[in-house]
């Protein structure tokens, strides 16, 4: 298999890798928090990608029934990430929620600000 | 066909993500989160993912996004310059590309029909639901009814977020220590 | 001011259409994309850009917190509630289906429209209640 091939088969899951890994890379090196909120959501859309990917079946269809097609794609990872997306948001309002109280406390969403105040309280 | 299109989006999440890791304003970090919502919503279309794509859209461009800018709109916008260095972190993230790089090597090539996912639940679900005269959307059939505790352990978690939200945002604002002169109209 | 117009005009115009697609989605969801989840966005959707364009206090007068809040947790009560006939009627375990009707894809039917009507109820006034506890938070 040449390189071209290998890699196009895989173009799915590099470019979910990448994704995951931008997430991890906001969540862990940014400072502001709601910047961190926005790279956990990038992680949790890579990993639907993650899920979907395999789902899906070349020369079938979406899994919704119809007379004139034999093969349907996997029904069973759309079903576990719809759960995942409400869920996602629910949490990320809970954690805007918790950012705005803590702005609203220490007057700065930075978390080396907001360290440096605690340790001077 | 397929695949180039859906090359293509990729790429374009791609590109996308790289913006929102190095914009430093606030309100264009949400802007650029929205935008990368619709694109999620169009590959998971190009990958028969419909459900999903229609869920996508709706909460991912359209609730997250009044949500973060209410949330931007009660706080600052403004991200500061990192004040560590950013090594660490690019090495960690660095190695763990590298190690899921390795692990999905070995998974199947994309769209084949004999891939080990396709063998053992889910010809059951789609043989079943044709059975027994289920609606004609599978998806919506195992969600509401081949695994309907699932769903209703996702309605609580909704409920559960709900009811967090409110009540750390209900209720009246507590007066800061320094703000005597403006005390009065936060009553 | 002018803006002000196009966009008041505009909202106008295009709320009903909002408001039917949703109810559309939800009943539609057994014969294409669809289901309560999205619907449920849709309505709350609705409701925000309403309050956007128009002010919290006129969204609020139309649809009160007080109501709002109550209705979040009907939802889940109405999803756990279709699950105890069969558990009471003695045919079935929890969440069986198969007591509404007499034949087995109706009865099935049934079932899920009740449980989507739920899971609508919930997730449409949790995000609303979620979107009136951040507005409120910034008019104090």
């Amino acid at each position: 298999m040449t390189a071209f091939e290998a890699i196009a088969s895989h173009y799915n899951y590099y470019i979910t890798i990448f994704l995951m890994v931008a997430g991890l890379y906001v969540v862990i090196a940014r400072g502001n928090m709601i910047k961190k909120l926005v790279g956990l959501g990038l992680f949790q859309t890579s990993v639907y990608l993650l899920y979907l990917a395999p789902g899906r079946i070349v020369g079938g269809t979406a899994p919704i029934y119809d007379k004139h097609y034999e093969i349907y794609s996997n029904p069973l990872p759309h079903v576990l990430m719809l759960t995942a997306i409400v869920v996602g948001v629910a949490t990320l309002a809970v954690g805007l929620a918790l950012v705005v109280r803590i702005s609203e406390e220490f007057g700065t969403i930075d978390e080396d600000e907001i360290f440096a105040r605690d340790e001077d309280q | 066909m397929i695949m180039f299109i859906q090359a293509v989006l990729l790429t374009l999440l791609a590109a996308i993500t790289i913006a929102i890791v190095r914009q430093r304003n606030l309100f264009g970090v949400v802007i650029l989160a929205g935008i990368y919502s619709f694109l999620m919503a169009s590959v998971m279309i190009v990958l028969d993912a419909v459900d999903v794509a229609m869920t996508e859209a709706s909460v991912g461009a359209g609730i997250s996004t009044v949500v973060l800018l209410a949330a931007l709109y009660l706080t600052g916008s403004r991200e500061y310059p990192p004040v560590h260095s950013v090594a660490l972190p690019l090495f960690i993230s660095a190695v763990t590309a590298g190690a899921l790089i390795w692990g999905t090597n070995e998974l199947p090539r994309f769209g084949t029909a004999d891939a080990p996912i396709h063998k053992h639940v889910a010809p059951e679900y789609i043989d079943a639901s044709r059975k027994h005269e289920m609606p004609p959307n599978m998806v919506t059939a195992v969600l509401a009814d081949y695994r309907g505790y699932d769903t209703l352990g996702e309605t609580t978690v909704i409920f559960t977020g709900g009811i967090g939200v409110l009540l750390l945002l209900r209720g009246r604002r507590k007066r800061v220590k320094n703000d005597a002169e403006r005390g009065e109209t936060a009553a | 001011m002018k803006l002000d117009l196009i966009l008041r005009v505009g909202t106008k115009l295009m709320l009903p259409f909002i408001l039917i697609f949703a109810p559309y989605v939800h009943f539609h969801g057994d014969y294409g994309p669809g289901g309560g989840f999205q619907a449920g966005v849709i309505i709350a959707a609705a409701f925000i850009l309403y309050a956007l364009i128009f002010g919290v206090g006129a969204a609020q007068r139309i649809a009160p917190p007080s109501i709002v809040e109550r209705l979040v947790p009907l939802g889940v009560l109405i999803y756990a509630a279709a699950g105890l006939p069969a558990m009471f009627s003695g045919q079935g375990r929890y969440l069986d289906y198969g007591v509404f009707g007499h034949e087995f894809a109706h009865a099935h039917e049934w079932g899920i429209l009740i449980v989507e009507t739920g899971v609508i109820t919930t997730v449409a006034s949790t995000m609303l209640a979620i979107f009136y506890a951040f507005a409120n938070r910034g008019r104090q």
